[in-house]
């Protein structure tokens, strides 16, 4: 107790750091894996052979290795000099795009055949099709697993602190150059967690369970 | 389901898809041009930093690095599938001071991130409690406590996916629980999760890069190793490069069998209710229900 207590501070502003990044890169993530969805659904198939090449190479990439990427190898191509929280956020919303994006796509196949092949007949576009028909309905079966994928991304940000940027995971180094039990330390970051994601699960199942389509 | 979203083009609608085609495949190009641009401006297709893959110590290197990620990534995976065994069988059990504990267990090694747990094994209990815990250890405990909670809940779903006629025919024939669920529910359920287990052991190989951040002589280690040499030019680029190209070949080899298991799966007629299993396997990983096989973050 006295580990959490004597560096509360510390504690505070790790977490702050972690809710921050998983802020932006949700929205991110949530943003690049719409328009990667709507590429994999298009009428015009070289946009999508580029969204599902694309899902499918990050998918099977570790992220650790795209912060590898973004922490050692991106400033050797001097493009723009992003500080490392832009990097991480950078890292952390190509990686989780691809898995929204499936998330999405699986989730415009729920929509029964019927409602897409009548706004057809009534002259819809694929824009208006997907925006207004098949998106609004597809949004019921999206947005549970879709936590699931952000509870992930959450939990990823860690991999942020291996890199160095300063939060919730990072606590142990400034922890054991104070001179503290660095176990104990760590047990209350895992608790820090518990804490955050135990929530977001709980709002998932529940709405899992309002949200359940009968078909 | 895609090609339900629009019509079979017409003479306007080819001439515009063609149109977003040329712009799309042109915004691609742009950027994959500006990176290789930025590539070769900073000098890393330049020969002197790809001159290190001609070096046989460096290539038994990398050759010694592959082999300890698919080391760590084997011992995990078979520690991970007999945790997830046991958990599983522990939450499907009548006890309640059984069922309880697993569940707690399970949940808890679900939600805690694997990073902040290999970091407790490897930094707590070694600085903490004073007993020396390798980074190997570390890193296979840390994969096996996280995989085993997933693939508990998966060999668990997959029970719980089976129609209930199963079990009471097999009660009415007389059988044990224990004998029921060996015999007949186990079997099947594998069967039917079995797309699902090895979609998440690509998760344990993609996770051995964690490694990496507790120094475990894996694949990205050599490569920030290598990448520091400035005698080779510090080639850190190149050889992340070529690093990349191995873990994704690897996955993506592992995720093809998992696609072909599915395929397999559902072309067999009989066995378990495939709806089921698909939203079964779609509340564990996190996708919709649909085709196609779907993967953990």
């Amino acid at each position: 107790m006295t580990v959490l207590l004597d560096n509360l501070g510390l504690y505070g502003s790790a977490f702050v750091g972690t809710v921050e990044l998983f802020l932006v890169a949700a929205v991110g993530s949530i943003v690049g894996g719409l328009l990667l969805a709507a590429m994999r659904v298009s009428p015009v198939p070289i946009l999508r052979a580029f969204g599902a090449g694309y899902v499918n190479v990050v998918r099977n990439t570790p992220l650790t290795l795209v912060f590898f990427f973004f922490a050692f190898a991106y400033p050797r191509l001097e493009i723009f000099d992003l500080s490392f929280f832009a990097r991480a956020c950078v890292a952390l919303i190509i990686y989780t795009s691809a898995f929204v994006c499936e998330v999405v796509r699986s989730g415009v196949n729920t929509v029964p055949v019927g409602q897409a092949e009548a706004s057809r007949a009534l002259g819809f576009t694929f824009g208006q099709t997907l925006g207004s028909i098949i998106l609004p309905q597809a949004l019921r079966s999206v947005v549970p697993p879709l936590t699931s994928v952000e509870i992930a991304l959450l939990k990823n940000t860690t991999i942020a602190a291996g890199f160095a940027v300063f939060e919730a995971g990072g606590i142990y180094q400034n922890l054991s150059e104070r001179g503290y039990n660095v176990l104990v330390g760590l047990l209350w970051v895992a608790l820090g967690f518990l804490i955050l994601v135990i929530p977001l699960t709980l709002l998932q199942r529940n709405l899992e369970q309002r949200w359940r389509v009968a078909r | 389901m895609t090609a339900v979203l629009y019509d079979a083009p017409g003479p306007r609608a080819r001439r515009r898809n063609l149109l977003l085609g040329v712009v799309g495949v042109a915004l691609v190009l742009a950027v994959a041009a500006f990176v290789i641009y930025r590539f070769a401006v900073t000098g890393q297709f330049d020969p002197d930093v790809w001159q290190w893959i001609l070096y046989k110590n460096i290539q038994l290197l990398l050759a010694d690095a592959l082999l300890n990620t698919l080391r760590a990534f084997a011992v995990a995976a078979v520690l991970a599938l007999v945790f997830g065994a046991v958990f599983a069988a522990g939450r499907l059990s009548d006890h309640r001071w059984l069922s309880g504990p697993a569940t707690a267990v399970v949940e808890f090694f679900r939600a805690v991130p694997l990073l902040v747990l290999i970091f407790i094994l490897y930094f707590g209990v070694s600085r903490g409690l004073g007993i020396n815990v390798s980074a190997f250890t570390a890193l296979v405990l840390g994969l096996m406590l996280y995989n085993g909670s997933v693939l508990a809940e998966i060999f668990r779903a997959g029970v719980v996916s089976l129609p209930r006629g199963q079990s009471e025919a097999a009660y009415a024939l007389g059988m044990r629980k224990t004998q029921v669920m060996t015999n007949i529910l186990l079997p099947q359920a594998l069967r039917a999760m079995l797309p699902t287990i090895v979609s998440q052991l690509v998760v344990v190989l993609k996770d051995t890069a964690l490694g990496f951040l507790i120094l475990y002589p894996e694949l990205l280690y050599q490569a920030r190793f290598l990448g520091s040499q400035v005698q080779l030019g510090s080639p850190i680029l190149p050889v992340a490069m070529v690093v990349a190209v191995i873990y994704i070949t690897m996955c993506l080899l592992l995720a093809q069998l998992a696609n072909y298991l599915e395929r397999r799966s559902r072309g067999r007629h009989g066995g378990p209710d495939t709806d089921t299993v698909d939203q079964e396997r779609a509340k564990l990983t996190g996708l919709a229900v649909a085709p196609g096989v779907s993967q953990g973050v």
